[in-house]
């Protein structure tokens, strides 16, 4: 007999099923739209070539394997901070922000969670309907019960702004509310400026925790500082916010793990206190991250000519998926089909919310071997040149 | 809105011994000052070493044009699980070739005991039943209580393990803890070189502890973070966990390969699973996948690629096992060395013990006035517990370290 009889098979991946569904298919023309992973105009994976330039410098320095400090690569997390937050930030140079190395965006959003759940609960996490799948059970694991505010429109494909602040409004204090810096995932439904303006205003009546989850910067408009608007506008407004970064994307560095925790607390003499705090719950998770994704990382913020180039491939990485949604636009016109797309142009990033309903995706998926989330989800990195059309004829032969 | 911070009652914590010991020792000028603290591997020139098989297989990584940085499977590098499992079970285990042995790739020994961890509060003795009691050694690993605390576990107790007086393994007092704990206890066991004593069961006291443990249904968590380190053989350094396996436990194991690889910052850890059958193990993994999911979605690539190359190729898994082979000879030599000078310098007290333990830490026996005293007046930090990490003396400092020990014995009771 077994210890283990009893231990239920756990429900599979939905992202990941979608992967390994796609893997089975013989289909020549098949298309993996459920990968969150960027993929070039070869639908490649793209190692950026500040990476291969960062990983040459670094492999020739010949450095030891010593154990990091439990909050990380100090040269990272000070460049992770800056990059996030602008060279020339109050907060860095008045030394109130915490900044710790994490095991990417799930490591980031983890440690945060804990750290909430030990010195702010029982408070509630609002999070943004719908959300990143994974966003519940982190908090949820960590003790923190979800709660959720109205985001998405479906009959506009678009933000439902006057029900994010009706609800936002209705918010216990202290509660804390997960906002997407920008790229949201995974509708790519972003609030414009004077829309974050009027949330950042309720969210101060409300006297709510703001705990930004950016995983995106950069990626998302190409710009590193447009898509960090929301962030330092928060920030400005006197919100002493946490913060997730992850470099996954916008370096390409997935596997690495490399991200960012932040907590930007009232003095210096507050943030040794939470470090303090941050590394106790480190510790007997997993002790001290890891260093070669962070080296890369920090190599390519801090050496110029890398960290132009970065610039310039991030933009270039943007660029295309902007060009992929026009294209598909295009094409869907092209096939005829008098449905308004504009959705399609208007999010912005990695994702998007097509507005395909379950029914159409099931269609999508058995006829043209498009593989997405049943959410109507596509992930714009899968799409290239090569079989935007192909798409275009799927989609609008499933919706018209 | 900031005048009145959410964190203003947040208090500061203490810092973790072992790396404020190392701050400390980095923070004084004092040109002879030594450093027995933390455990990492150190030449004979005091300095860290990357073990030459590494950077051959970094080289091979790094010119690699089909490798990329993509994730991995939520479980991690499956050459990586698949023979770091070998490694520590042995290439011809019949587990194994049950297809009932299966793995997580984790971050480093830490993260695998923790995997580990949340697991059993999750599926062990019950669901979510944090009343199961843990027993870890009486001394052990400092981070130990906290791995299995933050995991949920409510009663941590400790097993009687190291005798102070006679300075060896209180036997007696272990089986005594096997036999009278709850049934359904969790021990966590060191697979060799325990950490802090260096002091390892025999054979025959394995064999011991198993059969009590298989009879009292306790639950086999072994730690092994020193395979092939200890005694320099990595088939001997895991006799004890092949021992448990071969009496039909079903167990977990966290290995760790920042010491034997010296791959300490990549953070390389696999927690090896060896269950009834492959049914039970399937079920085991994909509750795995959802813990690894919510705490760091998938582990990091470098170090379980460095590994993997490194175990699946003869002639670099040969290189690497005389790389290992160098650091265990070099702290056998250091051992021999310092038990030779403590006697030729008549330092009061019996030192067969530094030659006795094994792997990286020996339990000197000094109090702790007498590590202050080593610590503020020679500048020989060490733990408060006494503990020294070999890897800190070489042939240049061994005089001055065994003539601050002599001093520490001899002027402070």
């Amino acid at each position: 007999i077994s210890w283990w009889g009893g231990v239920q098979m756990g429900p599979p991946d939905p992202i990941l099923g979608v992967s390994e569904a796609y893997k089975r298919d013989t289909n020549p023309k098949k298309m993996n739209l459920g990968v969150g992973a960027y993929r070039d105009d070869q639908g490649k994976p793209f190692v950026l070539s500040c990476v291969r330039k960062a990983e040459a410098v670094i492999t020739a320095k010949q450095m030891d394997k010593e154990y990091l400090a439990i909050g990380g690569l100090g040269e990272f997390t000070k460049s992770c901070a800056q990059l996030a937050l602008g060279n020339d930030n109050e907060v860095l140079k008045s030394g109130r922000n915490i900044t710790v190395q994490t095991i990417s965006g799930t490591g980031s959003l983890r440690i945060g969670a804990n750290f909430l759940s030990r010195f702010h609960g029982p408070r509630d996490v609002y999070l943004p309907k719908p959300s990143w799948g994974n966003h519940t059970p982190i908090f949820r694991d960590a003790g923190m019960q979800l709660k959720a505010y109205r985001y998405y429109d479906p009959s506009t494909c678009g933000f439902d702004f006057k029900g994010a602040l009706d609800d936002i409004s209705k918010i216990p204090e202290q509660s804390v509310i997960m906002l997407h810096a920008c790229a949201h995932n995974p509708t790519g439904v972003d609030p414009r400026p004077e829309q974050w303006k009027e949330i950042s205003d309720i969210v101060k009546k409300r006297n709510l925790l703001v705990f930004f989850d950016m995983a995106y910067q950069g990626f998302a408009s190409g710009d590193i500082d447009r898509d960090a608007w929301a962030v330092r506008y928060f920030i400005e407004q006197g919100h002493n916010i946490l913060l997730s970064q992850s470099f996954a994307k916008n370096m390409g560095l997935y596997g690495e793990r490399v991200g960012g925790f932040t907590v930007v607390c009232n003095d210096a003499e507050e943030a040794k206190r939470v470090e303090s705090q941050l590394k106790i719950l480190i510790r007997p998770i997993y002790s001290n991250p890891p260093m070669n994704g962070a080296r890369i990382a920090a190599t390519i913020l801090n050496t110029p000519d890398l960290r132009s180039l970065w610039l310039e491939e991030v933009h270039g990485m943007a660029n295309r998926i902007i060009k992929m949604r026009e294209e598909l636009v295009a094409g869907l016109k092209k096939e005829g089909s008098t449905h308004n797309w504009q959705h399609v142009t208007d999010q912005i990033g990695m994702f998007c919310f097509t507005g395909l309903k379950p029914e159409q995706v099931e269609r999508l998926t058995k006829e043209f071997s498009v593989y997405m989330t049943k959410d109507g989800r596509i992930s714009m990195a899968g799409v290239t040149s090569g079989n935007v059309g192909y798409l275009a004829n799927g989609i609008h032969a499933v919706t018209k | 809105i900031a005048t009145m911070s959410v964190f203003c009652e947040v208090p500061q914590a203490a810092p973790v011994a072992v790396f404020k010991l190392s701050q400390d020792f980095n923070n004084d000028q004092f040109p002879k000052k030594v450093n027995l603290g933390v455990g990492a591997y150190r030449t004979d020139e005091c300095q860290p070493w990357v073990l030459p098989v590494v950077k051959k297989v970094e080289k091979i990584i790094v010119h690699d044009d089909r490798l990329n940085h993509e994730y991995l499977p939520i479980l991690g590098l499956p050459e990586f699980r698949s023979s770091a499992s070998k490694i520590a079970l042995g290439d011809d285990s019949p587990a194994i070739q049950e297809n009932r042995v299966g793995a997580v790739q984790c971050l480093g020994g830490t993260g695998a005991l923790k995997m580990g961890a949340e697991f059993l509060r999750r599926f062990y003795n019950g669901n979510n039943n944090t009343k199961t009691p843990v027993y870890v050694s009486a001394p052990t690993w400092e981070n130990h209580n906290a791995v299995f605390a933050n995991a949920g576990f409510e009663d941590i107790r400790s097993y009687k393990y190291w005798d102070a007086e006679k300075r060896g393994l209180d036997f007696a007092g272990f089986l005594g803890d096997l036999e009278s704990c709850p049934e359904h206890s969790i021990f966590v066991l060191h697979a060799c070189a325990h950490n802090p004593t260096g002091t390892d069961p025999t054979h025959e006291q394995w064999k011991q502890i198993a059969e009590t443990m298989m009879k009292r249904n306790l639950f086999v968590f072994f730690d092994s973070a020193y395979q092939g380190f200890a005694s320099g053989s990595l088939d001997k350094d895991a006799w004890a966990v092949r021992y448990f396996v071969s009496m039909d436990f079903e167990m977990l194991c966290a290995q760790s390969f920042s010491k034997n690889f010296g791959l300490y910052n990549e953070r390389v850890g696999n927690l090896t699973v060896v269950a009834r059958d492959a049914d039970n193990l399937k079920r085991i993994l994909s509750q795995m996948e959802m813990i690894v999911r919510t705490t760091w979605s998938n582990p990091p690539s470098q170090g379980a690629r460095i590994v993997a190359i490194t175990l699946n190729s003869p002639e670099l898994f040969t290189d690497w096992k005389d790389n290992v082979k160098t650091m265990a000879d070099r702290v056998l030599l250091m051992r021999a060395q310092l038990k030779a000078k403590l006697q030729a310098l008549g330092t009061p007290g019996t030192w067969d013990h530094i030659t006795e333990q094994i792997g990286m830490f020996s339990f000197t026996g000094l109090n702790p006035k007498q590590v202050e005293y080593m610590v503020k007046e020679r500048h020989v930090y060490l733990m408060t517990s006494g503990r020294i990490n070999m890897c800190g003396l070489t042939t240049k400092n061994i005089d001055y370290v065994a003539e601050s020990i002599h001093e520490a014995v001899t002027k402070v009771q």
